[in-house]
């Protein structure tokens, strides 16, 4: 059957409507609990690199954010290592909602970097761990993650990574435990102070790695490049905080 | 598309009091889940069931959404199809299924965070499965609402069953487990040498080509 243009015009402004009051309905009303689920989602991801992640596997979420509540204090500081409190808008600023990938578009100088210090269980006021997140390029789109570094600020505690898309069966294995776990204990300082970070050596089944390397993933060479590039870069924005920590010129750390 | 423009579906006069099951209308479940199946007959959706099947979870929260999808697009059609103006059906479809799609992604950001990362780009990509704007197109168009719900859920299924068998295959071969659980290390098989093959697509190709070398045998469908 043939209709009128002003019928078909009329039904589709109708349809229009109707679908997009639909879905602004259902993205407003969806909207808390979506970002309840990237804040846990984030949470559960700084938690994963200092914890053991089969322990963090069995908790539920209620409990993974009470936990982070309990043990991560977060604070944001700037490529001079000075605490950033105020946001753009003159808001408080909070470590968790800084967006990684938004800063990573701007210079290293103008970045904003948070830090999430992991507290002691028995003593809130020995710090354990410093997490700092991480952002790179892989071979065919971002990775990132975070690295957890011990109290000497050298020795790392662990890492957790996460990739967009990345070869399944090859550099995808970055999200592994497996590759995470050959990261812990290793050193991101040398002798005498000078940053060196911790690289991914080409191959797999590697012998007499130093603390400055780890074995590589065979077939992946270019996502353990740029682990080794993302992990370096972060370490070195993150050097005039450190100092200020290791001088103990920052008040509360 | 050009295979299933072919079984345009006829609109039987019915009498006016068919049963809730009648014979008809269990063929229109029955039938897409083996001898007019979606993807190994009528070769739709193919990419999505290669995509997304490397393991059982995602693959089984995939299927929920386009069965989800494909019987409430179905119903919305065939309760408009009176007034839906034709020079402008595709579109109307296309608005409805998006729809859909949207609220499926959205619901599964907001509850599943976890699957919304693994299944992102394609729960958005069920806009363009032809096997849900063919049965729109084939069946909804022209049929009752009633009628269409079962069709929706016989293609759904179709589609599901399939997507899970080589989604089974994918992960118990690929990664040693099913639904996750380690399965080969479970009855003490400990180096069970898994296949990277699997993991990748070409997997699927393989898995898929099999499963209806196996069906077509059976049914002794033959391509014309």
């Amino acid at each position: 059957m043939q209709q009128s243009n002003a019928y078909i015009i009329g039904f589709t402004a109708a349809l229009t409507i109707v679908v997009g009051g639909l879905l602004s309905l259902a993205s407003q009303g969806l909207a808390p609990a979506q970002k309840k689920s990237v804040e846990l989602d984030t949470k559960s991801q700084i938690l994963a690199s200092v914890m053991d992640r089969e322990e963090l596997a069995t908790f539920t979420k209620d409990q993974i954010l009470s936990m982070y509540n309990e043990r991560i204090e977060s604070l944001v500081v700037d490529i001079n290592g000075s605490i950033v409190e105020k946001n753009k808008k003159g808001g408080p600023l909070v470590a968790e909602e800084v967006n990684i990938l938004k800063n990573y578009k701007k210079d290293p100088k103008d970045r904003l970097y948070p830090v999430f210090k992991y507290k002691n269980a028995d003593n809130p006021q020995k710090i354990d761990a410093y997490i700092l997140p991480l952002y790179g390029a892989g071979l065919w789109d971002k990775i990132w993650g975070y690295v957890a570094l011990k109290s000497d600020l050298n020795t790392i505690a662990g890492t957790a990574f996460d990739h967009k898309a990345e070869t399944p069966g090859l550099g995808a294995r970055i999200g592994s435990p497996e590759i995470q776990n050959r990261y812990v204990g290793k050193k991101i300082l040398d002798g005498s102070g000078n940053l060196v970070s911790v690289n991914m050596v080409k191959g797999e089944g590697n012998a007499g790695l130093t603390e400055h390397q780890v074995d590589g993933m065979s077939g992946a060479t270019i996502t353990g490049r740029g682990v080794n590039d993302m992990l370096e870069n972060y370490l070195s924005y993150y050097k005039s905080y450190f100092e200020k920590v290791n001088s103990g010129s920052l008040a509360n750390l | 598309m050009s295979t299933e423009t072919l079984e345009k579906s006829e609109v039987t006069a019915k009498l006016p009091t068919e049963e809730l099951f009648s014979k008809r209308r269990k063929r229109l479940i029955s039938d897409p889940l083996n001898e007019d199946n979606p993807i190994t007959i009528q070769v739709l959706g193919i990419c999505s069931a290669l995509a997304v099947t490397v393991k059982m979870e995602p693959t089984l929260i995939m299927s929920i959404a386009v069965v989800f999808v494909i019987v409430f697009s179905n119903l919305i059609i065939s309760v408009m199809r009176n007034v839906i103006p034709s020079r402008v059906r595709i579109i109307v479809q296309l608005a409805v299924v998006a729809t859909l799609v949207t609220l499926v992604s959205e619901v599964l950001k907001a509850y599943s965070y976890e699957m919304y990362k693994v299944l992102g780009a394609f729960v958005g990509l069920i806009i363009t499965n032809c096997i849900v704007m063919g049965r729109l197109e084939a069946f909804a168009m022209g049929n009752k609402p009633y009628d269409s719900i079962l069709d929706g859920l016989g293609s759904g299924f179709g589609y599901a069953w399939i997507i899970l068998a080589v989604a089974f295959f994918r992960e118990l071969l690929g990664s040693g487990s099913v639904f996750d659980f380690k399965i080969f290390e479970a009855v003490g098989i400990m180096n069970f040498p898994t296949n990277g093959l699997m993991v990748d697509s070409i997997g699927a190709f393989v898995i898929l080509g099999i499963i209806i070398w196996i069906q077509r045998t059976k049914t002794g469908y033959i391509e014309h």
